[in-house]
């Protein structure tokens, strides 16, 4: 080994280093780690078969592609001896679950029963949701209505597929997907994407204008822009044979992630929410 | 020997540039810091206003029921007047007056707690639906004034890291920068309130 491989080995070790070193120091060893690729659902403590993990996390991925709002599912065999709710809001912090600015994750924490010991959940709502999921709604309709009483029969799955659908219809109308069609938006498929939707346009357009003179230039375009939305759902959707409704989403970008899901965005959360042990 | 004496001024004044450069970055970092140490601070005020305004409705609730223990009623009333008594000026965060700020506090969190517990003893109360999301705001606000207090404590030390660091310290005692107190872990009967369902 000669001077300059050992210099650049020394310069490899000195990165790596500063690559984990903050990680180890600040103590978050309690808490697990991001996967990756990047999860919504992450079964850490083994409840859920592969088939329904895969339905919730394509569930929750085509909800992100739609709202850019991100509902996330852990479940943990401990919680290394936090509150169930400190230990969700620090999670979800270190993760960053929903986007930056908007604060719109959600965490459905689960620490699930084991013998003598108690089970654990906690709904963590980020800033951006306490307003359509307040306190009182976290804890009645998700945590009295669905998941206490699923868990306590043992059946994971049933509880959450019940209250991310609850979640999703409370959360629906907050956010739009301009964030995520911003943050993917660079793949080449978002070219094409737009270059089917103007041709459609065009083509109504002077379709439209050959049988009906009288009617507005207004009217044409919407019925076009519609229809262009349309096929271009369509054509995605065979294109990557996902059955998300709006992977149109991604036929405007991010055409490489596919029907995948993209990554946490760095939202915040300030202990809004509710749990419940059985 | 002339040239020398020029050569020497001109580093001179070069140092003094750069320090007095130094100083005004340093200071000017030190102001931005200064600033979300008080955001922070007002997120935690935030909080327990919260659950301040959240009190009346909640002993209005518990009254309806005539045979509810007064005194622990008052007590509640009593250490929410005492805790919006007390508030701190942002721009002086220091150990004593937060000390003070968390004192009034912990007294309403431990008066509310006992309500809490006496609570358990009237099911028809448990029952009521008002009462039941009263329950979980409380439960909420708790849960928030947590978290804010873990972010202010976390902002507040990078704070004081940075100001009592050397050379830094300098300019933090020039321009008089003060140590920002903390929020101390709560000590037995300050403890919040655990509501159990």
């Amino acid at each position: 080994m000669n001077d300059k491989q050992l210099r650049r080995y020394f310069a490899l070790l000195i990165l790596l280093m500063a690559l984990f070193l903050p990680n180890i120091s600040s103590g978050q060893g309690e808490f697990p780690a991001r996967t990756e690729p990047p999860r919504l659902v992450n079964d850490f403590a083994g409840v859920l078969s592969s088939e329904q993990q895969a339905f919730l996390e394509n569930k929750l991925v085509s909800f992100n592609q739609k709202t850019s709002t991100q509902i996330a599912i852990v479940t943990v065999k401990s919680l290394s001896g936090y509150d169930k709710a400190d230990y969700a809001v620090k999670l979800s912090e270190l993760w960053g679950i929903g986007q930056k600015g908007k604060n719109n994750g959600i965490l459905i924490l689960v620490k699930p029963k084991v013998g003598n010991e108690r089970g654990e959940v906690f709904v963590a709502v980020g800033y951006g949701l306490e307003a359509v999921v307040p306190d009182a709604v976290a804890r009645q309709a998700l945590v009295g209505a669905e998941l206490l009483p699923a868990f306590r029969q043992n059946d994971y799955f049933k509880g959450l597929d019940r209250s991310t659908d609850v979640l999703i219809s409370l959360t629906a109308g907050e956010f739009t997907a301009d964030q995520y069609i911003k943050s993917t938006g660079k793949g080449k498929s978002g070219i094409s994407g737009f270059v089917l939707i103007m041709i459609i346009l065009v083509i109504a357009f002077l379709f439209k204008r050959g049988s009906n003179e009288y009617h507005g230039i207004g009217g044409s375009t919407t019925g076009g822009f519609l229809g262009g939305l349309l096929l271009g759902d369509m054509l995605s959707r065979r294109h990557d044979g996902s059955w998300n409704d709006f992977s149109g989403g991604s036929g405007f970008g991010g055409g490489s992630s596919g029907s995948s899901f993209g990554g946490f965005g760095g939202g915040s959360f300030g202990g809004g929410g509710a749990g419940g042990s059985w | 020997m002339k040239r020398t004496g020029i050569i020497v001024v001109i580093v001179i004044v070069v140092l003094l540039f750069l320090g007095f450069q130094w100083g005004i970055s340093t200071g000017n970092k030190m102001v931005t810091m200064d600033e979300s140490v008080a955001a922070a601070w007002s997120q935690v005020e935030n909080v327990y206003q919260r659950r301040s305004d959240l009190i009346p409705n909640l002993v209005s609730t518990v009254k309806g029921y005539a045979d509810f223990e007064k005194s622990t009623l008052t007590a509640v009333i009593e250490a929410r007047a005492k805790a919006t008594q007390v508030t701190v000026d942002p721009t002086k965060l220091t150990p004593e007056s937060m000390q003070q700020f968390q004192q009034a506090q912990g007294g309403l969190s431990s008066a509310l707690g006992r309500l809490m517990v006496v609570v358990e003893k009237y099911p028809e109360l448990k029952a009521n639906e008002g009462f039941l999301n009263l329950q979980a705001q409380l439960e909420g606000t708790e849960n928030r004034i947590t978290v804010e207090r873990q972010k202010f404590n976390e902002i507040a030390r990078g704070y004081n890291t940075y100001i009592r660091q050397f050379p830094q310290s300098i300019i933090a005692s020039m321009r008089n920068f003060e140590k920002k107190g903390y929020f101390e872990a709560e000590k037995g009967a300050d403890k919040a309130p655990k509501v159990q369902f």
